[in-house]
């Protein structure tokens, strides 16, 4: 029953070098994409950080290398920190927009579908998500423009006077819909809305079905189950969409100079620091601010137990 | 003479956790050689060791006088029936079982000819098309086996195979696999939790506890004479008498076990045979099971005693056991089992 | 009708809501189908005050459009690429061993679409500007590779978890190794949840424009045309034809990467 062994090949002989040191396997494995992400985007964010500690000499043009807080000084100013403001408001109401409309969807899907209509729904949903984001942001500026579907359909309505009122509200209001926050803000939700969906619709069905038929059996009526049982465990999907959908908004700037009423947002400040002043530092110190921010509000979703929801 | 397997002192650890401790034990070419246990108590650490899927964290592992211990799986001579079976889902029944002869260059016809050999062997003849996914659990596992027989493994190692199947398939299969094993006449390393199936199919059995081995010997040995406790309470179902009970009964306090089979239940009034131990007792249950009935009998001390008494006679029920009755059992002393543990 | 009945009915106002969500997620795209065939040319009035197809006619003879389009299917090739081989890689070795810091490799790779869009591309653009590395197809490939690896991750580390580890043992068991055992056993169960994460690498890398604004310089890569066309507005039907070819041709690896998904889900 001896079975003749061949001298063994190139291959198994590598394959048992690597049986025999199981670590440098593993460092084989990650070399690549270990060494590309640490190289190109760690390497690249502490660039980042590096150069925001720099500034632009305002005659020359040009970059000093130099270490100083100047920038982080012009950083600081009045102005800038409306832009920010700003910023954050929008990604704030659009994360509570989000997640209230968000919300209904998924739970409907996760608790009330057959197997087969909650497939079609799932994919009713990722295609929005990875369908070109360019051109989805594109279709908002033919409904809400002026002549556009939205104020045809109002108009059909008899409400025109309703809408023309709203757009005369200060903040959100504006010239048409396509020009003013509000358009802004739907634009935005609708945009992110899938990354707050599916968390959600994950995070729901971990919750098992039973869990709410023993509520019911212990007596509490289907809306306080919702109240004390489905609410608290849906939760931390809610959060953990709710970090797409705020940090998305705080980095977009395509939105912005595509919808609303062209008052600056983070990104179409750093873009224009970076592009046609060639101020990088300036622009590098600018993100600072939404990176710490999302620093913290990761540690807190993670407390929260959102990233099992993920 | 070379063992077909040796383990010197073997370990692994995983952390705090010792998964096998210092285990060693020898296997005869040729034998059927179970690895009996509960879950969780090592014997399945002990085949993924030998399979080489797991690396003794210290000890040698040896292989008719080859030390594998550090051989990738691939380079040992030994193959495995999984658990799970394991079938590649992506092949058919043929391509899974010519795997081994793939990967190691057999020319096709040869590995066809190979392949249909061993669906004869396993009585699967002319399955070669099909995929796992068409095959019933019975078939999936005769599939596996052929895969891992195929490559004339100087052991083959079994990873409680007939644990998914029910239990007429079970017991079919039993039979089946010694009848395969006297055939290809090698090594067979079989673990599972079974003790009744270790105790049909075992030439000798190794029993875990807590990632040890606390007893090896032939299914007889262990079971008419369990060293320990564990052993008496796992292989089978024991009484076990110590303390004033002992005392009572031998007249020393040293912990013994005897099975339920061997005692005798009379009437109080019956007189002791010499040579026998006895205890008085209360019916506390009857449970009828067909071949036998099954009493458990209180005794003063509060301990209770299991009694098996086959059903001889067409009314089971012989009218001293009923309970609440008050009767006596009866056993040979030579049934007595001595358990090494001290007396306390 | 077993399966009807473990459906409990919801209450009408969750449905309508549902609905209208669901709605709402999706009319965008008929409005973009619709407006590629009005006969507007210079605003967007609602309902089109007719239909034409002459448009697609005029969007192929653009210039500017063409190499847009081969600059974002080059780019996005070889980022999906270079995507692929890093993701697998990646999940190969979290999948294999467990080692010090396996979550903080997921969580390294999701990082790039975690931080704000913004964030990824000004950090690209000031390493490009530390190093003093010129604008190039390259740096535009970079910077989409970096955000891909994860989609291809993610779907090559569930696919390993649903490969049984007993698979991967049993042909070592039966004599294949490292190789062999990729080969034969992991790359067959491996190839649909590569294909479904490479799509969607490719429909990711296809239509990405903010990271790619920083790091293309005055390259054109197709969303940065149709921005650039939102932006300053030249020729609006051209940009219907082409928002409306876009959507229709994105969606076909989108929904090839579900469905190759899905079987393996089920079987």
């Amino acid at each position: 029953m001896e079975l003749t062994t061949p001298k063994p090949s190139i291959f198994r002989r590598i394959s048992t070098a690597l049986h025999n040191h199981p670590g440098l396997f593993l460092l084989l494995l990650l070399a690549l994409p270990l060494g590309w992400m640490l190289l190109v985007y760690i390497g690249s964010l502490i660039g980042l950080l590096i150069q925001s500690f720099f500034y632009l000499d305002g005659f020359t043009g040009q970059v000093v290398r130099q270490f100083t807080l100047r920038t982080y000084g012009d950083l600081f100013t009045r102005p800038h920190m409306e832009i920010f403001g700003r910023t954050v408001a929008m990604a704030a109401s659009v994360t509570v927009g989000a997640a209230l409309m968000a919300f209904p969807l998924a739970y409907y899907t996760v608790r009330y579908t057959s197997r087969r209509l909650r497939a079609i729904l799932y994919l009713l949903i990722l295609l929005p998500l990875w369908s070109s984001y360019i051109i989805r942001v594109y279709s908002w500026k033919l409904i809400l423009a002026k002549e556009g579907i939205v104020s045809w359909f109002v108009g059909q309505l008899g409400l025109t006077a309703v809408l023309d009122w709203v757009l005369r509200l200060p903040v959100i209001g504006g010239p048409s819909l396509s020009i003013s926050s509000l358009g802004l803000f739907l634009v935005f939700l609708y945009i992110w809305l899938p990354y707050m969906i599916l968390p959600i619709m994950a995070s729901l069905e971990r919750v098992s079905k039973s869990l709410g038929e023993a509520s019911g059996d212990l007596g509490a009526r289907p809306s306080t189950t919702f109240r004390y049982v489905t609410l608290p465990l849906a939760f931390p999907g809610v959060v953990a969409g709710s970090i797409f959908t705020f940090s998305l908004t705080l980095g977009d700037y395509i939105i912005p100079s595509v919808i609303g009423d062209s008052s600056p947002f983070i990104g179409m400040t750093v873009y224009s620091y970076q592009g046609t002043s060639g101020n990088i530092p300036l622009a590098a110190a600018f993100t600072v601010l939404p990176i710490t921010i999302m620093a913290i509000y990761l540690l807190v979703a993670r407390r929260l137990g959102a990233f099992e929801a993920l | 003479m070379t063992f077909a397997i040796e383990f010197n002192n073997v370990s692994r650890h995983f952390g705090e956790v010792r998964a096998v401790d210092d285990v060693s034990f020898t296997v005869r070419d040729g034998e059927f050689f179970t690895l009996l246990g509960p879950s969780g108590s090592g014997k399945t650490t002990c085949l993924r060791m030998i399979a080489g899927f797991e690396q003794p964290t210290a000890g040698r592992i040896v292989l008719y006088g080859r030390d594998v211990t550090t051989l990738p799986a691939y380079d040992r001579e030994v193959n495995t029936v999984f658990q799970d079976y394991a079938l590649f889902p992506h092949m058919t029944v043929g391509d899974n079982i010519g795997y081994g002869l793939m990967v190691r260059k057999v020319p096709k016809p040869e590995r066809e000819r190979q392949v249909a050999e061993m669906l004869k062997l396993v009585r699967l003849p002319g399955m070669e098309r099909r995929k796992p996914s068409q095959l019933s659990g019975g078939q999936r596992q005769r599939v596996a086996l052929a895969r891992a027989l195929i490559n004339h493994p100087k052991v083959l190692l079994l990873d409680e195979p007939l644990g998914a199947l029910d239990l007429k398939l079970r017991q079919q299969m039993q039979v089946e696999l010694k009848a395969i094993q006297h055939e290809v006449g090698i090594t067979f390393i079989f673990v599972t939790h079974d003790q009744e199936e270790a105790l049909t199919m075992s030439d000798r059995i190794a029993v875990f506890d807590m990632g040890q081995i606390v007893q090896i010997g032939a299914p007889s040995d262990l079971y008419e004479r369990p060293r320990t406790r564990f052993v008496a309470g796992f292989v089978g179902t024991s009484n076990i008498l110590s303390g004033e009970t002992a005392v009572t009964i031998t007249g020393s306090a040293q912990p013994f076990s005897v099975r339920p089979e061997k005692i005798r239940l009379v009437d109080v009034a019956t007189a002791v045979p010499a040579a026998h131990c006895a205890i008085e007792g209360q019916v506390q249950d009857v449970v009828y099971v067909g071949m036998h009935t099954r009493y458990t009998v209180a005794l003063p001390s509060g301990e209770e005693m299991i009694v098996v008494q086959q059903n001889m006679d067409v009314t089971p029920q012989n009218g001293t056991a009923v309970r609440g009755k008050a009767v006596r059992l009866v056993w040979p002393r030579a049934a007595n089992n001595v358990l090494e543990e001290a007396i306390g | 009708m077993r399966v009807k009945s473990n459906v409990n009915r919801s209450p009408l106002g969750l449905t309508v809501t549902a609905v209208a969500v669901l709605i709402f997620l999706h009319f965008p795209f008929f409005i973009v189908m619709l407006y590629a065939f009005t006969t507007d040319e210079t605003t967007f009035t609602f309902p089109p005050p007719g239909l034409t197809t002459r448009w697609f006619g005029v969007a192929m003879n653009r210039a500017d459009l063409w190499p847009a389009l081969f600059l974002s299917l080059k780019v996005a090739i070889i980022a999906t690429a270079v995507a692929l081989v890093l993701g697998t890689l990646a999940a190969a070795a979290v999948y294999r061993s467990r080692f010090f810091g396996r979550e903080a490799i997921s969580f390294l790779l999701v990082l790039p679409i975690a931080l704000p869009g913004i964030v990824t591309g000004i950090a690209l653009r000031s390493m490009m500007g530390l190093t003093n590395i010129p604008f190039s197809f390259w740096t535009i490939v970079i910077g989409h590779a970096t955000f891909c690896v994860v989609v291809v991750y993610n779907n090559a580390i569930a696919r390993f978890r649903r490969t049984g580890r007993s698979q991967l043992e049993a042909s070592a068991d039966l004599g294949a190794d490292g190789f062999q055992t990729f080969r034969y056993v992991v790359l067959p169960n491996l190839a649909t949840a590569l294909v479904a994460g490479g799509m969607l690498a490719f429909a990711l890398s296809f239509d990405e424009v903010i990271v790619t604004t920083f790091t293309a310089g005055q390259q054109s890569t197709l969303p940065i045309w149709i921005f650039s066309q939102l932006t300053r507005p030249r020729d609006r039907p051209v940009t219907n034809v082409v928002a409306f070819l876009v959507v229709t041709i994105t969606a076909v690896p989108i929904l090839l990467a579900h469905y190759m998904t899905q079987d393996a889900r089920e079987s």
